[in-house]
């Protein structure tokens, strides 16, 4: 018997019908409500259970009370085991990070939540990538990479996932500050990665790497730079899936969301602060090695700004050093990578083409605009 | 019942055999031909016949091939056969890039008249005078299609004539010592060969990615271009069917870098009598005989890479080539600088012979009509295909078309959640191909169709009404494109194993190997 563990976000998705770009936060929830906003992830989360009532002899539910998954469970025609207590018609996030630790707890094989991208943070804040998760869209805005592309798929993802059909990747959770998307401007960075179920079309755009030959060019990338490296550089490893290899194949701790140090194959900082770089880098030549946000294209300016256009300036352009696979290139669907360090000068400076090592002795020539 | 003439759908059932692997079939002791024995009189005079091969060449192990029976053996092969979707047997615009024209069974005839099968490489040249008369002449045709100065036929296919031009490239720079010169520029839209074979060569590669339009980058070409750069090897049109209009500029400024530029004809279907690779300002060009010019593809062989070069790079090819003083043909090995053999012997010559027996068979104005018809071809689907609900054509908006496009179903994707794999797997229980494009994908849900010259337009309407047919079923039934093919041999295949070395098994001893564990 299978345990699927599933999480309702009873108000995502309330404020696109009126246009509300998102539900984070009190005030704007009950303007939400005033304006008249019905709760669309229920719905969103009946059609994707549909697609797996037929498992329901093999496959257990387990769920939060009424309109956090019991009643959407119910209406697909399972009978789920409820746990948990919730105050009905208020639910909040930490609801979601309680319901999605508690489900971690009982060893569910695959927890399926319906949300946006402000459920995601919380189901990583609560578990981490120590269970295999998968989004239902039914938030307003989805820059996350954890979700099915429709309800539908979500629900036949699950279904290959619970029959052991589907492989595993991890996938981006993005933060967007929804303040300044209401303002009509995205500002997004990488909030952590979340383990998901994959099979090519069924999940949103392809952003972290997953496929074999995709796996196979990042460890040939990080081959590459592990290689190319010399004795009286100092590398910077900047943040991502996509530099992790290198770290790996070195043998050494790194912080995935956060900036390292290396010298002569050596670790000498750990997630490291502007303040931190700057010290290292007294007196000594070093690259930078980074890699464009998914999906997005932001090669500094988010998510790194440790790298700070002073810390830029002293390595200077010529030793940034991009890598990146084909596919998360092809993922920008041609828009140019993006820098925003907030130094115009720098991101001038860092606008043009750039070289990007996309495999071992392999480059793409892409744009950078500020 | 025939089929269905308003819909133009075919109620298509494909043979479906589960045929195992030739080895599993093997039984101990079978056998397809019994040898005689050797008669006392013979063996007395030439001995075992082994012991004269010397010990060292001797294998250990006898060879292990599958023991059948000669009927066995002839059931095998026509089951696999009939779980295939051969050129002849399907209206096959669906393997874009791959320009899958009709081959006249009468150049089949010819190439296997025994005036050809029976010839051998190795007999005396005044005895095989016509082959490489027909050789020295289909050289002259593709210098006069080409503008190059000289060809050779030895490359067995694409992949090869790339990987000899990029071996070229490297000695023409090692001659003039340039050795510093290792990295060979590409357009993302230019068949993937182009960087797999320089890579092969020791090259460095550097793809350029196209501009908003969907036309190669001239500024990602300037930066991209130092005194590192070997060469320019792209294709064009590109797989968008795209023509780059400011090719000219394009070799000006690799030639300007002091790198060699080269142009992969390949499919050259859209140009033919049109525009030339001199023209264009290229060093180096292959055309695939097995594409443009009929031959058929043979599924993967044997096939002919005709590569051309300019005066100047002429030494470097690959040896022997046929040269005529007037009097007599000859085969050249005197060619010090060559870049060596890349094949035995001289190259496919059943393939250069129906070749040139299509191109004798249509002549200079027939060659460009083929090209005409191929592009006015393509450019009725492309108009027929951005009908079809979910389906465009990116890039270039609002402008024709060569001989073949890139399309996108993302919309569909998008709108049903039916993707275009699935597509392709619905496409096949109707009986037709349907390709999507080299990995990974740049154009999101991509599918490439070719019509070529052959296909009437009845046959185009057919393959539109089916392509039409799935389109919409993705929106009114999407689980049933999503769950086809039913009427096909083999159900979904799971891609994976095809990117997993540890999972691939080509041969039977690498399949025990690898999926027995043996």
């Amino acid at each position: 018997m299978k345990q699927l563990g599933l999480i309702v976000n009873p108000i995502a998705g309330m404020g696109g019908r009126v246009a509300l770009k998102g539900t984070d936060g009190r005030e704007v929830l009950a303007r939400a409500r005033r304006m008249g906003a019905v709760p669309e992830s229920p719905r969103r989360a009946v059609e994707a259970l549909q697609r797996l009532v037929r498992l329901r002899a093999e496959l257990e539910i387990v769920t939060y009370p009424h309109e956090m998954g019991e009643e959407e469970a119910r209406r697909s025609g399972f009978d789920p085991k409820v746990i948990g207590c919730i105050r009905r018609g208020e639910t909040t996030a930490e609801d979601t990070r309680r319901a999605a630790r508690e489900m971690l707890m009982l060893g569910v094989d695959l927890i399926l939540f319906a949300g946006g991208d402000g459920t995601a943070r919380d189901i990583y804040d609560a578990v981490g990538d120590r269970v295999t998760v998968l989004g239902i869209p039914a938030g307003v805005k989805i820059h996350s990479a954890v979700y099915a592309r429709n309800p539908g798929l979500a629900g036949d993802l699950a279904a290959l996932y619970l029959q052991g059909k589907a492989a595993v990747r991890e996938a981006e959770v993005m933060d967007i500050d929804e303040d300044a998307f209401r303002e009509g401007r995205v500002t997004a960075r990488l909030y952590g990665y979340l383990k998901i179920p994959y099979r090519r079309q069924y999940v949103q755009g392809l952003k972290a790497g997953s496929s074999p030959s995709e796996q196979a060019a990042l460890q040939a990338i990080a081959r590459a730079v592990i290689d190319g490296m010399e004795d009286d550089f100092l590398y910077i490893i900047g943040p991502g899936t996509s530099t992790r290899p290198i770290m790996e194949m070195l043998g050494l701790q790194y912080t995935l969301l956060g900036v390292d140090a290396v010298h002569r194959r050596q670790l000498v900082g750990k997630d490291l602060t502007e303040r931190q770089l700057l010290r290292l880098l007294e007196g000594r030549r070093a690259k930078i090695i980074i890699t464009p946000i998914g999906g997005q294209g932001y090669l500094f300016g988010r998510g790194n700004q440790q790298l700070s256009p002073k810390v830029i300036r002293q390595v200077g352009r010529e030793n940034i050093m991009v890598i990146a696979t084909k596919e998360k290139i092809n993922s920008l669907r041609g828009q140019p990578f993006l820098v925003d360090t907030g130094d115009h000068e720098v991101d001038r400076m860092l606008s043009g083409y750039v070289r990007v090592l996309t495999g071992y002795d392999q480059w793409v020539v892409y744009r950078v605009t500020g | 019942m025939g089929m269905d003439m308003s819909s133009r759908l075919r109620r298509f059932h494909q043979a479906r055999w589960d045929e195992p692997i030739i080895y599993e079939l093997s039984t101990e002791g079978e056998r397809g031909l019994l040898v005689p024995e050797v008669e006392e009189e013979i063996e007395e005079a030439v001995g075992d016949g082994v012991s004269k091969i010397p010990e060292c060449m001797r294998r250990k192990r006898p060879p292990n091939p599958p023991q059948l029976s000669q009927p066995e053996v002839l059931r095998h092969y026509l089951r696999l056969s009939q779980e295939t979707l051969g050129a002849d047997l399907n209206i096959d615009v669906g393997q874009g890039t791959c320009t899958m024209k009709y081959s006249p069974k009468v150049n089949e005839e010819l190439a296997r008249s025994a005036k050809v099968t029976e010839l051998h490489p190795l007999q005396d040249e005044d005895t095989v005078q016509g082959i490489l008369e027909i050789m020295y002449k289909m050289d002259l045709f593709l210098r006069e299609i080409s503008g190059l100065d000289q060809f050779s036929f030895q490359p067995g296919g694409g992949a090869q004539a790339l990987f000899a031009i990029a071996s070229i490239i490297r000695a023409y720079h090692q001659d003039r010592g340039e050795t510093q010169r290792d990295e060979i520029i590409t357009t993302i839209f230019s068949h993937p060969v182009n960087a797999a074979a320089a890579a092969v060569a020791g090259f460095k590669v550097i793809t350029l990615y196209p501009d908003e339009d969907g036309y190669p980058d001239i500024q990602a070409l300037k930066a991209a271009v130092s005194e590192r750069t070997a060469g320019l090897m792209i294709t064009n049109p590109e797989d968008t069917g795209i023509f780059n209009p400011r090719i000219a500029e394009f070799t000006w400024i690799v030639h300007e870098a002091g790198g060699l530029c080269s142009y992969d004809q390949a499919n050259a279907n859209g140009i033919l009598g049109i525009t030339r690779a001199k023209e264009a300002g290229f060093d180096l060009c292959f055309f695939n005989l097995h594409k443009t010019f009929s031959s058929p593809h043979g599924c993967g062989g044997p096939a002919v890479g005709a590569l051309g070069v300019t005066r100047e790079l002429a030494r470097y090819l690959p040896r022997p080539t046929v040269e005529f003083d007037g009097r007599k043909y000859r085969l050249n090995y005197d060619m010090p600088h060559s870049i060596g053999k890349v094949r035995s012997f001289y190259g496919a010559v059943p393939v250069v012979l129906r070749a040139y027996a299509w191109v004798m068979s249509l002549g200079a104005e027939g060659l460009r009509e083929v090209a005409e018809i191929a592009v006015l071809n393509n450019n009725y689907l492309l108009k027929k295909v951005r009908e079809i609900p979910g389906a465009s054509a990116p890039y270039a908006r609002g402008r024709h078309r060569m001989e073949q496009v890139r399309y996108s179903f993302e919309e569909l994707a998008r709108e049903t959640g039916v993707g275009t794999e699935d597509v392709q797997r619905r496409m096949f229980d109707f009986g037709v191909h349907y390709w999507t494009s080299h990995h990974p994908w740049v154009v999101p849900e991509p599918f490439t169709l070719e019509p070529t010259e052959s296909y009437s337009r009845k046959e185009l309407d057919e393959y539109v009404a089916i392509l039409r047919h799935v389109a919409r079923e993705a929106y009114t039934d999407p689980d049933k494109v999503r769950n086809a093919p039913y009427n096909s041999v083999v159900h979904k295949i799971d891609h994976a194993a095809l990117d997993d070395p540890s999972r691939w098994a080509v041969t039977w001893r690498a399949y025990l190997k690898k999926v027995k564990g043996r």
